[in-house]
C-alpha cells in the first residue's frame, strides 16, 4: 500500500467529492476512507487513498488535484500519509 | 487510522503557524581533498562538493512536495578549511581562493549557504589556522554564500585568549571589509565556545572531523506552533504549560525526523542528527520572543525572562528527544535579535539590553546572536564580549556563540537592514568602559576544575 491523504478545505459547494472521486477513479486510485466536517464555517474533507496501482505518478495526482481545487474554488492538498502518522502516532 | 482532526491540526501548523523544516544540511568531509598544490586542492574541493550535493536541492524540493511541508533551506557544511587547506595555503590570500571555490560550488548546486570556512583553535593556533582567521574579512567580502566560524574555547581546553583577542580584531575588520553592505560579513561569522561537530544551522555549521564522509543533518523549527499551542493554555499552571510545550516539540521534531530519514534514503547519505532548535524568522508569528510573552512577560527582557527561557528550552528538549533517536547540534531556543520581530520590538522599546541577552544565553542554546552594535566599538571590547560569552559556555559545559555586527558608520538609534532571513536590527548600546588591558594579556584561561573527569 502507498497511502496518501487528500484534504479539501473551503466553502461548501455541490459536487466537490464527486469531482475528486471521478479524477481518482479515472486514474485507478483506490479510496480507503472518507470523512468530513465543518470547522469554523469551512468545509473540511479528508480522504485516505492508496496510489499503489495508480496509472499516473504522485506528482501528477498532486498537481492535477490542486488544479481541480482551483476550478471549484477550494484548496486541495495531496500529501504522503507519513507526515500525519509520524506526528500523531508514537 | 488517522482522524480528520489530526490531519487538520497538522495542516494548520503548516499553513497558519509557520511549521517548516528550517534546513537540510549535508555535511561533506573534505579531508580526502588535501593536497600540497593549491590549484589541485581547489579543484578536488569543487568536484567533491558538486558531486555529493548535486541532487540535494531537488531532493529537498521533492520531499517538501510529497509531505506538503516547506523545507526552507538546503545547505552544505564542510570540514573546517583550516585543516583542509593547511598543506597548500601559505598565506591568507591562498585561503581566500578556497573561499571562492566554496562559493562557486554552492552556487553550482543551488544551496544558499555553505559553512565550514572555519578554524578550531580552542587551545592553540597552527600557522594554517591563523592564516585562515586572518583571511576571513576578505573571504567574506568577496563571497556571497560562504559562512565562517572559529572555535576559541571549550570546557576541556579552557579559552584561547590569543584567539579571542584576534577574533575581536577580525570581527571589526570583517565589518570594515563589508561596510558598503552594512557590515553584512559579520552576519556570516560566528565565534564559538564548545562548537558542536554536527550543527546544521548557519552561520556556524561545519562538518566535524569525527563525522563520516557525508551525512544529513536536519534543523527543525516552529516557534509559531508553540506560540499558538500556548495560547490555548493561558492562565494555567506550569505543569500544564510544560506539558503543552513538550507535546508540541514532539510533534515538530517528528516532522524533522521524517524529513531527515527520507532525505537520507533518497540521497544515499547516512542520517546524522536532528537539531531541535526553535529557530525564529523575522516574519510575524515565527518568534521565540512571542512565546516568552505568551508565557506571561509583558516584553522580552522583563524580570522572569531568563527563567521563562530556561523552562522553554528544557521542555523543547524533553519533548524533542522522545521524537528522534539522534538529537544533536545546538538543540534549544535561538534568540537572534535581528531575526525575531519580538526581539527587535523589545530592543526598540528599551525592554531588552545586551546584558539581559547575555544572561539569557546562559540557559538556552547558542549566545549573542545577530546583534548590531555601534561601528566605533573597539576591537578589545568585542574581544571582551566574546570572552564573556565563551566563559559562560566553558563553565556551563554548553555551546555558546557570538555573532555581533559592529555596523561601520552607524550608532545607537540607527537601524540596519540585512535582508531576507537575516532580518533587520536596531543598533544596541555597548558598555563603554574598556577591557583592553584584560584582553591584551595573552595566553590561555585554563580549563575549569569540573572538566577533569578522567
Amino acid at each position: 500500500m502507498n497511502k496518501v491523504i487528500i484534504t479539501v478545505v473551503g466553502k461548501d459547494t455541490v459536487g466537490i467529492i464527486a469531482k475528486v472521486c471521478t479524477y481518482l477513479s479515472e486514474n485507478n486510485v483506490n479510496v480507503l476512507d472518507i470523512s468530513q466536517t465543518i470547522v469554523q464555517e469551512y468545509f473540511n474533507m479528508m480522504m485516505i487513498a492508496d496510489i499503489n496501482k495508480a496509472s499516473v505518478p504522485f506528482e501528477e495526482i498532486y498537481t492535477r488535484l490542486g488544479e481541480i481545487g482551483e476550478e471549484i474554488g477550494v484548496k486541495i492538498h495531496c500529501q504522503r500519509e507519513e507526515i500525519f502518522t509520524k506526528m500523531h502516532r508514537i | 487510522m488517522l482522524n480528520l482532526f489530526e490531519v487538520i491540526e497538522t495542516n494548520n501548523m503548516i499553513e497558519h503557524e509557520r511549521l517548516d523544516v528550517r534546513t537540510i544540511t549535508m555535511g561533506i568531509s573534505l579531508l580526502d581533498c588535501c593536497d600540497s598544490d593549491i590549484d589541485t586542492l581547489n579543484e578536488k574541493i569543487y568536484n567533491k562538493i558538486t558531486t555529493y550535493a548535486a541532487d540535494l536541492v531537488s531532493t529537498g524540493e521533492a520531499i517538501a512536495r510529497d509531505f506538503g511541508v516547506p523545507i526552507v533551506n538546503k545547505r552544505i557544511s564542510v570540514t573546517p578549511i583550516g585543516l583542509v587547506g593547511g598543506c597548500a595555503c601559505k598565506s591568507p590570500e591562498d585561503f581566500v581562493t578556497i573561499a571562492r571555490t566554496l562559493d562557486k560550488a554552492a552556487h553550482k548546486v543551488g544551496v544558499n549557504f555553505i559553512g565550514g570556512y572555519s578554524a578550531l583553535v580552542s587551545k592553540g593556533m597552527t600557522t594554517a589556522d591563523e592564516n585562515l582567521i586572518r583571511s576571513i574579512p576578505q573571504a567574506l567580502a568577496c563571497t556571497k554564500r560562504v559562512c565562517s566560524s572559529v572555535n576559541v574555547g571549550s570546557t576541556r581546553t579552557g579559552l584561547n585568549m590569543d584567539g579571542v583577542r584576534l577574533m575581536g580584531e577580525i570581527v571589526l575588520a570583517t565589518a570594515q571589509a563589508t561596510k558598503e553592505q552594512d557590515s553584512l560579513g559579520c552576519a556570516k561569522l560566528v565565534v564559538f565556545c564548545n562548537a558542536p561537530d554536527d550543527n546544521p544551522f548557519m552561520a556556524g555549521a561545519f562538518h566535524g572531523v569525527t563525522e563520516a564522509d557525508a551525512i544529513i543533518n536536519v534543523g527543525v523549527s516552529g516557534p509559531g506552533v508553540v506560540k499558538v499551542a500556548l495560547e490555548k493554555v493561558r492562565g494555567e499552571n506550569f505543569e500544564v504549560l510544560c506539558e503543552t510545550i513538550k507535546r508540541t516539540a514532539f510533534k515538530i521534531t517528528r516532522v524533522g525526523q521524517l524529513v531527515a530519514q527520507e532525505a537520507s534514503r533518497r540521497l544515499g547519505v547516512p542520517f546524522g542528527i536532528i537539531d531541535l532548535s526553535l529557530a525564529p524568522t523575522p516574519a510575524v508569528g515565527d518568534s521565540v520572543a512571542e512565546i516568552l510573552e505568551e508565557i506571561g512577560l509583558e516584553a522580552v527582557g522583563a524580570p522572569g525572562t531568563t527563567a521563562a527561557l530556561a523552562m522553554l528550552n528544557d521542555q523543547v528538549k524533553k519533548g524533542g528527544v522522545m521524537a528522534s533517536s539522534y538529537v544533536g547540534g545546538l538543540s534549544g531556543a535561538f534568540i537572534p535579535v535581528s531575526e525575531d520581530q519580538g526581539m527587535i520590538d523589545a530592543v526598540n522599546t528599551g525592554a531588552l539590553t545586551l546584558e539581559k541577552l547575555e544572561a539569557m544565553t546562559c540557559v538556552c542554546s547558542v549566545g549573542l546572536d545577530m546583534i548590531a552594535i555601534p561601528g566605533d566599538t573597539p576591537s578589545s571590547t568585542i574581544a571582551g564580549i566574546i570572552a564573556d560569552e565563551a566563559a559562560i559556555g566553558m563553565i556551563n559545559q554548553k555551546t555558546t556563540a557570538i555573532r555581533v555586527i559592529p555596523v561601520i558608520g552607524k550608532n545607537v538609534g540607527d537601524t540596519v537592514e540585512f535582508g531576507g532571513l537575516l532580518g533587520y536590527a536596531p543598533v544596541m548600546p555597548v558598555n563603554r568602559f574598556s577591557c583592553e588591558k584584560f584582553v591584551n594579556r595573552g595566553g590561555r584561561i585554563p580549563a575549569p576544575i569540573h572538566s577533569f573527569k578522567n
